[in-house]
């Protein structure tokens, strides 16, 4: 509408869809209908018991509050899940934080040479489709011809049942998830080590403190804020383990490598169980936002104006 | 010597971490039953492609693979399109609410993919869009990070330059076309590699979407053909590197790209 005699009013009375809006129109319709929406339902979702009758016929569903979650609660598969989730978290999280890091300094020392060829090999298996990968170590971790077993043989280490013994399930996931994942964080690391001023090493040498004063003096504190960021994102990532128990175990043996993403898959699109798949949902979501508070707690965003360089 | 040593550690690590993927290419290349012989061989006696040729003739790979890159090359293509013409209206357009809009959209990275899944596949069951390609690439369509990306990179651009545009009577469509886009080439590069491996990579969306063996997208016809393959560890080979090459290949090709993206997605505090 063009503005009458009056001065247009500001705010939303005297709006026109002008350029700004056809260039995010888009972008915000496609996130709107096919991600807001979705995430909105998904809480609904979880206070209802929509099943395959509801699938079959909206008329099915109903509200049952929160049943969903009171039978997650007494659900020991939901508990298993939850436990093995937080094992994989827990010990693969900082294990694979803790390589990335040595990673990144051996990279990164003075002397290296071709330290290019290094980041590129270290990274390569990021860049690998998961789903193929967890095939191959499949086969790695066969007890009989896995040639990880033949190596061990080689060292004097009896044949060990990586996949099929419960107890060694989860430690083989996590073993693959590292090798998958660590050069993710070197990356992010040796760009964290790389932006710290060359003058704090030049004064730590200066007043003659030794490699590993310097290390934990001047490398470690400057490294804390990367740290911290990539501690919670590798957390929230491993926290939605999937593609790996899938192809390499089902979930098994007795279900000592069910994660939470796992047991909401099969109760979603298994057994078609909607409304308790969605409140698993959200139970990793609440899981999710209290990390990430965590993190804001531990380093404020600024989130207003993320102007970098 | 130090130098020395650490390059012998270094190459150690190095060697470690190559090893499956190289374990990978030659059982793909060995004889049946060689790759699981105890003692294992590491070099197959001899090389072949039988189960390359396998997998094309008997398992019709050649389609899921071309799926795949299908699906990933149109995700890619309207990724791009989409979030740079946000990402550009986010950093150098002025518009009521511009700020609010920004941060909501950034509280949504909060929210895991996983969330959004349940109700996501009912929308798209009542949509008739299940079993379809168009259900796996809709939900790449539009990314929060890719929007953030381009943003961060477009706020670079002078306003003094647009404003020139403008002066001389260009449209704001016209200045996107013609001057954002072409300044924005790196970071649209960065956002279509990532863009493209995340699409070809994924599993989950994918698995749960199409409902057809022969819709699968690759990675999803890989998982499949394990439960009747497990004993063909060489097929099976054969199968994950045709899986694996052309995120890797696309990644050699772009590998600056590919690490800034990340590095700079890290960093963005």
């Amino acid at each position: 509408m063009a503005a009458g005699p009056h001065p247009p009013l500001s705010g939303a009375r005297r709006w026109l869809p002008g350029p700004a809006f056809w260039l995010l129109a888009p972008a915000l319709f496609a996130l709107g209908v096919f991600f807001v929406l979705p995430v909105a339902a998904s809480v609904l979702l979880g206070f209802t018991d929509f099943d395959l009758y509801a699938l079959a016929s909206f008329d099915q569903l109903r509200f049952v509050g929160l049943a969903n979650y009171a039978a997650l609660l007494r659900d020991p598969l939901f508990g298993r899940a939850l436990a093995n989730t937080f094992y994989f978290v827990l010990v693969g999280g900082p294990l694979s934080v803790g390589v990335s890091l040595a990673a990144a300094l051996l990279v990164n020392a003075r002397l290296v040479r071709a330290k290019r060829l290094f980041r590129t090999i270290f990274f390569l298996p990021v860049v690998t489709t998961l789903v193929a990968v967890a095939v191959v170590w499949r086969y790695l971790y066969h007890p009989r011809h896995g040639l990880l077993n033949f190596a061990l043989g080689g060292l004097g280490i009896g044949p060990i049942d990586w996949l099929g013994d419960p107890a060694w399930a989860m430690p083989s996931l996590i073993l693959m998830a590292v090798w998958k994942n660590f050069g993710f964080n070197m990356v992010i690391f040796l760009a964290g080590l790389q932006a710290i001023p060359e003058r704090l090493y030049e004064a730590a040498r200066i007043d003659g403190a030794s490699d590993w004063q310097t290390f934990r003096r001047v490398t470690l504190p400057m490294l804390a804020p990367t740290s911290v960021f990539v501690v919670i994102v590798t957390g929230i990532g491993y926290l939605q383990l999937f593609a790996e128990p899938y192809v390499m175990t089902q979930g098994g043996p007795s279900n000592r490598t069910l994660s939470i993403v796992l047991l909401m898959y099969q109760q979603g699109f298994r057994w078609w169980n909607l409304g308790q798949a969605a409140a698993i949902a959200m139970v990793l979501f609440a899981i999710i936002l209290g990390l990430t508070a965590l993190q804001l707690r531990l380093r404020p965003l600024e989130i207003a104006d993320g102007r970098r360089s | 010597m130090r130098r020395v040593l650490l390059h012998l550690v270094l190459g150690v690590c190095a060697a470690l971490v190559l090893f499956p993927l190289a374990w990978m290419v030659l059982a793909s290349l060995s004889p049946a039953g060689e790759a699981s012989a105890v003692p294992p061989r590491l070099v197959p006696r001899s090389l072949t492609l039988e189960h390359y040729e396998a997998l094309f003739t008997r398992l019709s790979v050649a389609r899921h693979l071309a799926t795949s890159a299908l699906l990933a090359t149109t995700t890619t293509a309207i990724a791009l399109v989409v979030n740079s013409m946000a990402g550009y209206a986010f950093a150098k357009l002025r518009f009521a609410g511009r700020d609010a809009l920004f941060r909501a959209l950034l509280a949504g990275l909060l929210v895991p993919a996983q969330v959004a899944m349940l109700p996501l596949f009912l929308l798209l069951k009542q949509l008739g869009l299940v079993n379809t390609w168009a259900g796996v690439v809709i939900p790449g369509m539009a990314s929060i990070f890719g929007i953030f990306l381009v943003r961060q990179y477009a706020l670079s651009i002078p306003d003094a330059l647009l404003d020139a545009a403008r002066v001389d009577g260009a449209g704001e469509l016209r200045i996107y076309r013609s001057i954002v886009l072409p300044m924005c080439r790196p970071v649209l590069l960065t956002l279509g590699v990532l863009t493209f491996m995340g699409t070809w990579n994924d599993f989950l969306w994918p698995l749960v979407v199409l409902t057809d063996d022969s819709m699968y997208t690759l990675p999803v016809a890989l998982a499949n053909l394990l439960g009747e393959h497990v004993q063909d560890v060489e097929l099976m080979m054969a199968g994950s590197v045709l899986t694996v090459a052309p995120v890797v290949v696309l990644f050699f090709a772009l590998q600056r790209h590919y690490i800034e993206g990340i590095v700079s997605g890290a960093l963005r505090e």
